[in-house]
């Protein structure tokens, strides 16, 4: 059944729904709404879990690890800044392979200081060894917290992953979601069966150091473990259609896009209002489409090169810039392309905040189509 | 010592600590006191590398370790968690006076303000030893480290040694002690009373570094010993933040503790009295702050 509520409290319901039994965060804006949701569900007894008040993001997703290592189901939220400063635990969080699942509103980082969306937080944590999964809308980004859990704990996987959905333009914004209930819910994920944890009756230890003899062996497992996910998600996003009715099945999601010349590549909230674009291209007769990429991490490189290869020109958008270099998707799209053929040209385009419209996407069409790109779109050129 | 020398070892011999290793010893004695149902939790430190060499392992309980600065935070969530499965296992931090004193603060000022079931055990050597004897918030005023060097117009380290257990008393620890591997049964004591002490308990043990401090690895207890003799280390107990005991002595000038380790040899040569003088007056002030001067007619405890 449809309910109509914020993206947020989309979020901190499909949560209470995973039953976490240790959460741990702390509140930054626009990531917010979501934890002040789960602690009241703790308060009124609607969730069944530990709801640890940290002074800290680093704390929170040092709680969090902890807990896991003992064996609990754990859940965060973050953001931006809040990111930034977890940095070290998400590294430490993936090498000890830990199952945890973080949301992550995305936000634009400072300086100079910006609350608003874009997508850089995630994007610079993209080599932390976390799965990265990217939402459009509040339905998927609900419905990937459960398909996030199911592949972080699955014993072949174990890693944590980011159910990544724009600050704002989606935590903020109220549309009609359907949620399982809590019997459909029980059934889609089992509840946490950990590989192994922090128990006196079986001693081990987690998070020792290693020598230059053993390091770069706990590191290929890890990659070991990214590539294996990709199959894990297929599986468990395919599994999610059958039980739910919608399909999570690829790692990238096309439209209209069998018989298009220029393909438009982006992640996000965004994907909504390129489609919207493309329909109007299409009425106008410019065979333009879309690729959703909802797995940036691990990165569906084949699965892209598969998906575009009939067309002669890609445009891909990223809300986030790796300065020096471009964007980080569009480098990684190129690189998925290599050696195609197609002309593949990186629109930097909404970083802090900037509005996309319909007709912004069709001026990077047009620029893809006449060869100019790799650029930043829409700057006010004003007051540079 | 029937405490100390009975039961089984859960922290094994052949790990890689120099010998002498003062912290070493107050890892085999925690482990004697907690026994084998505890968790420990480990910073980033001499300790840690030194015992967890992957494959190989000392500890004979479930041994965790993610950062130099998280012990307290992953211990929350360990207790957090152990709460929530309805587990009985002790949680012990065991960390070093950097990640105590300095990098892990925030962290530990938040465990111990949320009132977690935890017991937080620093181990203090009173430098970084394991990056190479560098200043911490826990190193006595005079020392010359690597980063605090004795030089032509340095007399080392100019800054006082932090507070710590004070500091954690403030935020309402129930339990706060200082000990050191010198008396070992009167540390075994203090960990038992605080695993067995409900909400964050602080136990600061003082562990001699040799390699650090600059003495022979046999005088690790000598030099433990003399530490409390001086009255610059004062052995005490805070319950809810009141000192409740403290180790009496019959004290010592602190000349003798100082001339015995290279750390302070700057201060001897040229000889340096106004220096001395200086961490004499710290030692009386610990001497009246705490009480621990045996009066002429008291007898030896």
């Amino acid at each position: 059944m449809l309910e109509f509520m914020e993206g947020s409290h989309a979020v901190a319901e499909i949560v209470k729904r995973c039953r976490p039994q240790v959460i741990a965060a702390y509140p930054i804006t626009p990531q917010t709404h979501i934890v002040e949701d789960l602690a009241q569900m703790v308060a009124n007894c609607e969730i069944d879990a530990e709801y640890i008040t940290v002074e800290s993001e680093f704390s929170a997703l040092s709680a969090c690890l902890g807990a896991s290592a003992a064996g609990s189901r754990v859940y965060s939220a973050t953001t931006s800044q809040g990111l930034a400063l977890m940095f070290e635990v998400c590294f430490n969080a993936a090498g000890m392979r830990q199952p945890i699942v973080m949301t992550i509103a995305n936000r634009s980082l400072g300086a100079p200081l910006s609350i608003w969306n874009d997508q850089q937080d995630s994007i610079s944590l993209r080599d932390s060894g976390w799965l990265q999964l990217y939402a459009e809308d509040n339905q998927e980004t609900a419905d990937l917290h459960m398909i996030a859990y199911k592949v972080c704990e699955d014993h072949d996987i174990l890693l944590p992953a980011f159910v990544c959905f724009d600050g704002f333009i989606l935590t903020h914004t109220y549309e009609p979601v359907a949620l399982p209930s809590q019997e459909e819910a029980d059934a889609y994920l089992p509840a946490f069966n950990p590989y192994q944890r922090l128990d006196a009756a079986k001693p081990l230890s987690m998070g020792m150091y290693a020598t230059p003899e053993y390091y770069m062996e706990f590191r290929y497992e890890i990659d070991q473990a990214m590539h294996r996910a990709k199959q894990a998600l297929v599986k468990a996003g395919r599994e999610f259609g059958e039980q739910f009715g919608r399909d999570y099945s690829g790692l990238v999601e096309g439209y209209r896009l069998d018989d298009a010349d220029v393909a438009l590549v982006a992640m996000g909230s965004i994907c909504g209002t390129v489609k919207d674009a493309i329909d109007e291209m299409r009425e106008a007769g410019r065979k333009v489409g879309l690729l959703k990429i909802r797995t940036y991490r691990p990165f569906p490189a084949s699965e892209i090169a598969d998906a575009l290869k009939n067309v002669s020109t890609v445009a891909v958008l990223d809300k986030n810039i790796s300065l020096g270099n471009g964007g980080a998707v569009g480098t990684e799209v190129k690189s998925a392309l290599y050696g195609s053929g197609i002309s593949v040209y990186d629109y930097i385009i909404a970083l802090g905040g900037r509005d996309v419209r319909k007709r912004d996407i069709a001026a990077v069409v047009d620029l893809a189509e006449k060869g100019k790109g790799d650029m930043f779109y829409g700057l006010r050129t004003e007051v540079l | 010592m029937a405490e100390v020398e009975g039961g089984c070892e859960l922290f094994s011999a052949g790990h890689r600590a120099c010998g002498g290793c003062g912290p070493a010893l107050a890892a085999r004695l925690l482990l004697k006191a907690t026994g084998k149902n505890t968790i420990l939790v480990a910073s980033t430190g001499c300790m840690e590398v030194f015992s967890t060499p992957y494959p190989e392992t000392a500890w004979g309980v479930p041994w965790i370790h993610s950062l130099f600065e998280n012990a307290a935070a992953v211990a929350s969530g360990i207790e957090a968690s152990l709460k929530r499965q309805g587990r009985s296992e002790k949680v012990v931090c065991v960390c070093g006076d950097g990640a105590t004193f300095d990098i892990g603060v925030l962290c530990i000022s938040g465990a111990f303000e949320r009132g977690h079931d935890i017991t937080y055990i620093c181990y203090d050597n009173e430098a970084y030893m394991n990056t190479g004897i560098q200043r911490s918030g826990a190193t006595p005023y005079g020392a010359s480290t690597t980063t605090s060097p004795a030089g032509s117009c340095s007399l080392g380290n100019t800054l006082r040694k932090k507070d710590m257990p004070a500091i954690l008393a403030a935020h309402g620890s129930p339990y706060v002690a200082t000990a050191s591997i010198a008396y070992p049964n009167d540390f075994v004591q203090k960990v038992e009373r605080a695993i067995n002490t409900p909400g964050p308990c602080y136990i600061q043990v003082h562990a001699p570094c040799c390699t650090g401090w600059g003495f022979e690895a046999g005088e690790t207890l000598a030099m433990g010993k003399l530490a409390i003799e001086t009255g610059l280390w004062v052995n005490y107990e805070m319950v809810d933040g009141v000192v409740e005991k403290a180790k009496k002595v019959k004290r010592k000038p602190v000349e003798e503790y100082l001339s015995k380790q290279k750390r302070f040899r700057h201060l001897f040569k040229p000889r340096r009295d106004d220096e001395i003088a200086k961490i004499q007056a710290i030692a009386d002030a610990n001497a009246e702050r705490f009480g621990i001067d045996i009066k002429a007619k008291e007898s030896s405890e």
